[in-house]
């Protein structure tokens, strides 16, 4: 038996100095650079995102200025990606729409994943709310995400902005479920139930425990929606219902060129790979994010 | 006589099991079927049973983690069963509970610091952050761990040290009473004994009561001062721990202790096998619940539900053979 004071129980400690851990970003960060997919699609991203932050600098002509005697044109010097049928340079209205079609990507992902957190947190925690917002999801569920973005521009009206509300709420059906599905899990542990015996309220119980441990599934589902809504925006432009010409939003640059398909393959070919590049780089991305993220990895 | 720190009466808990979708008959499991005891201030109540009988229910229904069903919880002569989520909140650090897998039980994104400092400050120990750093400080030495582990997080820690976390962040709130659910069952023996030795520690230091729910009787014997034995729900025997270890009374405690290996080879013991499981809680057997597996058994212990018979003052069994009513039944 030991004695009955409790210091004489201190556990021998080989380094018993007051350390910060090694920060989980820099092991995180290593991890990333070991995944080669996740490397290319950082950087495919990291080329479109410089490139439509800095689109008035690199671009060589003025947006929508008209030339036509410059109009469809094939690439060229002059014209690296081509001319469209008013004699505008495909290249500098890629640059540009590319930030349009990143901040819609933006802007949906954030909206719905405000949302899909919300209801998925209370959905996840408060039981008796659970039906309610489950079986409404599941109504929402139903259509192809695609489909309900045209139904609601057609409710909303034809716009951008209109199109960008249409493929948020298109999307927070899969926020809800991964957001609900992870706080059942997080609700249920010791942890939670400790800090319940401890008398903390729920709101600080939600904030402090149950959020920090399911941000890892919304960073990566925010990832591959990110892709997923540029390519929705991108087709609502491209039928007509999101971005309206002379908008140079990828969708729309697709839109305008399927008229000349047959005279300037270029006016589709590339605002096309833009759309498909930055998909793909978003889903690498999302991919080696899951493998970082997991805790069974480390 | 003066009161008792807990009194549990008739505590029920009952899981509600939906048959189908239009037998709108509701089944039960009865997790917890009408327990009643009494704990004194500075004791420890060990709680045995075989694993499913509703010893971690118990505990969490007396701190209300779980809504009991039904029956009265009075700490310090106050009753919680009808608090308000609100008010019970401010009576929670009045009870602790210390839980059973420390891997479990720590939040893996905090800090230590982080995790002791939230049980502080919510109930406004220690004025500033400061303070209250000093206080995790001071709570970690008294469990044994070192002062300068405050910024670490909970996976650099073992078993043991984890366990002295949890035990930490349940004293910091100079709680009256601790549920201990099976605090050493997952650690191994050479851990067991340190975490043990702890909390007879801090008990004398701190003055604290214990209700220590295991289901190794060594680990109950160790620790305890009374002992509750739980079947199916049920406690079907409350003694003193010196008159339970020499003389058992109900079929099953005795057929728990002679399960326990002596360190004596020449000593031979008899031993009492019992045979097929734990009965289904959601279909409990009629009468008495331990009748279809003990050997004493008659025809009255299928039909009528053993009462509560107090042998000698302060010894508690249910069994109809110590029931002066039914006792010609089995000589």
């Amino acid at each position: 038996m030991l004695g009955n004071n409790p210091t004489s129980l201190v556990y021998p400690d080989p380094i018993d100095i007051e350390t910060k851990t090694q920060s989980s970003v820099a092991h995180f960060i290593k991890k990333m650079k070991k995944n080669k997919g996740a490397v290319v699609g950082a950087m495919i991203l990291l080329f479109f995102i410089i490139t439509s932050t800095f689109a008035p600098f690199i671009a060589p002509y003025p947006v929508n200025e008209m030339k036509f005697e410059d109009s469809l044109q094939g690439p060229s010097m002059a014209h690296w990606l081509g001319t469209d049928e008013f004699g505008r340079d495909i290249w500098t209205r890629m640059l540009y729409g590319g930030r349009v079609s990143l901040l819609m990507g933006l802007f949906a992902v954030t909206l719905s994943g405000t949302i899909g957190v919300i209801l998925g947190v209370l959905a996840g925690y408060y039981r008796k709310l659970d039906i309610y917002i489950m079986q409404f999801i599941d109504i929402l569920m139903t259509f192809p995400s695609l489909l309900m973005a045209i139904a609601i521009v057609a409710v909303l009206g034809v716009g951008l902005t209109n199109a960008m509300i249409a493929v948020a709420i298109s999307v927070v059906p899969s926020f809800v479920r991964v957001v609900r599905g992870s706080v059942l899990s997080i609700r249920e542990t010791e942890y939670v139930e400790a800090s319940k015996a401890i008398g903390v309220k729920d709101w600080k119980i939600i904030c402090k425990h149950i959020l920090p441990n399911v941000a890892s599934p919304i960073i990566i589902l925010a990832t591959l929606e990110f892709g997923s809504s540029i390519l929705s925006a991108a087709a609502l432009s491209f039928l007509g219902l999101g971005a309206q010409p002379p908008n140079p939003e990828w969708g729309a640059l697709v839109f305008v060129g399927k008229s000349f398909l047959s005279q300037a393959w270029w006016m589709t070919l590339f605002p096309g790979l833009a759309i498909m590049l930055v998909v793909l780089g978003f889903n690498l991305l999302g991919d080696g994010l899951r493998d970082a993220l997991d805790p069974r990895s480390k | 006589m003066n009161q008792p720190l807990l009194e549990v009466k008739n505590l029920k808990t009952y899981f509600p099991i939906k048959k189908s979708l239009f037998n709108k008959k509701k089944h039960f499991i009865k997790a917890v079927d009408g327990i009643s005891f009494q704990v004194n201030k500075g004791e420890t109540l060990g709680i045995v049973g075989e694993s499913g009988c509703g010893k971690s229910t118990m505990g969490r229904s007396i701190l209300r983690l779980i809504e009991p069903t039904e029956g009265s919880i009075k700490i310090e002569g106050k009753e919680i069963t009808a608090l308000s989520q609100t008010d019970l909140r401010k009576l929670r650090k009045d009870m602790q509970i210390v839980f059973q897998d420390p891997f479990a039980s720590l939040n893996p994104k905090m800090t230590i610091g982080a995790i002791l400092g939230e049980a502080l400050a919510t109930h406004q120990l220690g004025q500033s952050a400061k303070e209250r750093k000093e206080k995790v400080k001071e709570l970690l030495s008294k469990v044994g761990l070192s002062p300068n582990h405050i910024g670490r997080y909970p996976h650099e820690f073992s078993g043991g040290q984890r366990q002295r976390i949890g035990i930490a962040r349940a004293i910091a709130v100079n709680p009256a009473i601790i549920i201990a659910d099976e605090p050493v069952s997952a650690l191994d023996v050479s851990v067991q004994a340190q975490i043990l030795n702890l909390f007879q520690d801090l008990k004398e230091t701190l003055g604290l009561t214990y209700i220590f729910i295991a289901h190794d009787l060594s680990v109950v014997k160790h620790v305890s001062d009374r002992i509750g034995v739980m079947y199916l729900g049920k406690i079907v025997e409350l003694s003193d721990k010196k008159q339970l270890f020499r003389q058992p009374l109900h079929p099953y405690t005795q057929a728990l202790m002679s399960a326990v290996p002596s360190l004596d080879p020449d000593v031979k013991k008899e031993r009492i096998i019992l045979t097929g499981d734990v009965p289904s809680p959601s279909n409990p057997p009629s009468g008495c619940a331990f009748h279809t597996r003990c050997k004493f058994g008659k025809a009255v212990c299928e039909q009528v539900i053993p009462r509560e018979v107090e042998v000698v003052p302060g010894r508690f069994v249910n069994c109809h053979m110590y029931d002066k009513d039914y006792r010609a039944d089995f000589i």
